[in-house]
């Protein structure tokens, strides 16, 4: 995969209708009941990355967490249960690199209420399925996650599946486009403000 | 025909005298108990969510012959349907036999709900149907109104906006609104054709009461502090991107050109603009950093030369709060709208808006990513903003808890010479930190608390 133009870290030229569309196309791909890798080495080796990734966001260290992540990368919590079209439906988050960076300087911040105290989480990931592709730079990951959050006077559980989209960079796989499925993407939320 | 009826027995005698209101609500202050009794907020989804204009959804939502979309008017459970007949009602979602809700789904299109528990069947315009094994009755259920479906008797759009009450003494719609409808008049009229449409919403709840967002809706004084993160955010490339976003509130915000006003009925208007540049792309300058802004500005640019500047302040959020009382506010492109559930908890629902290109001279293309980066722009104080406020409700909630502590205090600019002004209108006007919009709200709140409303239902004939 080749490597950005613009520092999507400071400028977003990337996320375009070319791009949506794809999105759109390899989400529907994690729908379906499509043969999955079976080779344990290599789903072992996602379903590393995805632990990886919950265990980088449950201990905040997100510098860490944003490395596994593509330059030009996508995070994208839909609102609707089937994932809808984002650009016809408000998302609950829609991030591209820059605007994950945002999260991450926010809290930050010291001045982000919502997080201060920061909540407390534990992730569990599990069922991952890798997907087969042709193109052998890219897999889709499929994975349930349940994550009890401790914050204020509550520990709650927020539960759902995963698709990660992993491309391959320089030989590394890296996440490019991360799809968080929220039992409860379109109700109420109280606090929505952990990185997923 | 239509069938009313006084609904009597809900109401419990006198409650406007159990209190003593003038004490609870003072010129500079009011008690506590106004967001943390039970009984009050009780009495406030008879007296307000049932003695006033309410909002219950957008016209957009329900667009065909047959659409429906559930909502609530306080707490009750609403059903809003387009008829058959094209008619917009406000249908109780409440079975008249043994009250079970008739339909569990958000939305949908449907000619008639069946009911789950004993199958009785209801027509979309609230007319019952049939019942299984009619036979089992001693009369024909279908001619007796008392079976057919309640609804809310009084139901006015303005503009798209549904609006319902219980009260039928309650002025038209439009006279209720009065001068608000200048400002959601401007905030629609920005848009091609002066519509939105309704798509998805972002969705928060807070453990608080739900005057709490109202409250804040208005309020010009809290955002450099409450907001601190996001305008940090917004402007963390300081070197080439100065002056996001809400800025404008960093240095004396009550010298700046924006202004808050009181527009009578409870209704009150914060106004930005004027701190805008007053040209195509003023908005859009300010407009803080989100996905794909500068892949769209530049295709826009590009295919559009100057006229891009009006299309991208089309994706970019109108700096204005229009708070419609009790439950609505029009805030950058959203339609929010607060969901009281009870004395301390309350859901808010930040419904986004898209565009459409009524004439045709923006195309396809260019529609779509206008969209696109409407939404992107759309997500970002909710996520970066508001969970930071809600943040702060909840913690008001929980301060009040020590009840010997009893007022809250608005005085802010109360009694200061020159500093608030009433108009020819009516409508009063203030400096945008000011607190002359939770003085004034609240004395319409204390109004419909104190008055006895005459809450009725109807029935299809
Ligand atoms: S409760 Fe609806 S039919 Fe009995
Ligand atoms: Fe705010």
């Amino acid at each position: 995969m080749a490597q950005p133009v613009h520092d999507p870290s400071r400028h977003s030229y990337y996320v375009g209708d070319a791009l949506y569309q794809e999105l759109i196309a390899d989400f529907e791909v994690v729908r379906r009941d499509d043969p999955t890798v079976q080779d344990l080495v290599e789903r072992d080796m996602f379903r590393g990355l995805v632990e990886r990734e919950a265990r980088l966001l449950d201990r905040l260290q997100f510098k860490e967490w944003l490395q596994l992540y593509a330059d030009e990368c996508l995070y994208w919590v839909p609102s609707t249960p089937n994932g809808g079209d984002p650009r016809r439906e408000i998302a609950v988050m829609f991030d591209d690199r820059r605007r994950l960076e945002d999260r991450v300087f926010r809290l930050a911040t010291g001045f982000a209420w919502s997080q201060a105290p920061s909540s407390r989480t534990v992730r569990m990931v599990s069922n991952v399925e890798v997907f087969a592709s042709e193109n052998p730079d890219q897999r889709l990951v499929r994975s349930n996650f349940l994550i009890h959050e401790f914050w204020d006077d509550e520990t709650r559980a927020l539960a759902g599946w995963a698709g990660h989209r992993f491309r391959k960079f320089d030989g590394v796989w890296r996440i490019s486009a991360k799809q968080v499925n929220l039992l409860v993407c379109d109700q109420c939320i109280r606090n929505p403000s952990i990185i997923l | 025909m239509t069938q009313m009826e006084r609904v009597e027995a809900l109401r419990p005698r006198n409650f406007g005298a159990s209190y003593d209101w003038d004490e609870l609500v003072q010129e500079d202050r009011v008690h506590h108990l106004l967001y943390t009794d039970a009984a009050i907020f009780d009495a406030e989804m008879r007296h307000i969510f049932g003695g006033t204009w309410v909002y219950l959804a957008h016209e957009s939502q329900i667009p065909n012959v047959d659409d429906y979309v559930t909502a609530k008017l306080g707490l009750r459970p609403l059903i809003m349907t387009r008829d058959s007949d094209g008619i917009i009602r406000a249908l109780y979602n409440r079975c008249t036999h043994r009250g079970t809700t008739l339909c569990r789904f958000e939305k949908g299109n449907k000619r008639s709900f069946q009911c789950p528990y004993h199958g009785w069947n209801f027509l979309n315009n609230g007319k019952l149907r049939g019942v299984p094994w009619a036979e089992g009755y001693g009369e024909n259920l279908t001619r007796d109104p008392k079976f057919n479906l309640a609804q809310v008797p009084r139901v006015e759009s303005y503009r798209g906006f549904i609006f319902g009450t219980l009260n039928a003494s309650a002025p038209p719609i439009g006279e209720h609104l009065g001068p608000i409808r200048k400002p959601i008049d401007e905030w629609l009229d920005r848009n091609p054709g002066g519509k939105v449409v309704v798509c998805e919403a972002n969705r928060i709840k807070y453990k608080g009461n739900w005057k709490l967002a109202y409250d804040n809706s208005g309020d010009g004084y809290h955002v450099l502090y409450s907001h601190r993160s996001l305008l940090e955010t917004e402007n963390r490339f300081v070197d080439e991107n100065t002056e996001k976003g809400m800025s404008y509130y960093r240095t004396a915000p009550d010298e700046q050109p924006m202004y808050m006003q009181y527009m009578g009925n409870g209704h009150h208007f914060k106004d930005k603009r004027p701190n805008l540049q007053p040209r195509n792309g003023g908005l859009w300058a300010i407009e803080s950093l989100h996905p794909g802004m500068e892949h769209v500005e530049q295709k826009l640019r590009r295919q559009f030369g100057d006229r891009a500047d009006a299309l991208l302040d089309l994706a970019g959020s109108e700096p204005v709060n229009i708070n419609v009382f009790p439950n609505l506010s029009l805030l950058g492109n959203h339609i929010q709208v607060f969901q009281p559930v009870s004395f301390e908890e309350t859901d808010t629902i930040w419904y986004g808006t898209r565009i459409e290109d009524v004439d045709g001279t923006i195309g396809a293309d260019a529609l779509n990513d206008i969209n696109t980066l409407r939404m992107r722009t759309q997500e970002g104080f909710p996520n970066f903003g508001e969970v930071d406020d809600v943040t702060n409700f909840e913690q008001i909630q929980r301060g009040l808890r020590c009840q010997e502590d009893e007022w809250i205090y608005m005085n802010r600019g109360l009694g200061i010479p020159g500093r608030i002004h009433t108009l020819e209108d009516g409508t009063i006007k203030a400096p945008a930190t000011d607190e002359m919009f939770m003085r004034e709200y609240i004395k319409e709140w204390k109004r419909l608390m104190k008055a006895e409303p005459q809450l009725t239902i109807r029935r299809e004939p």
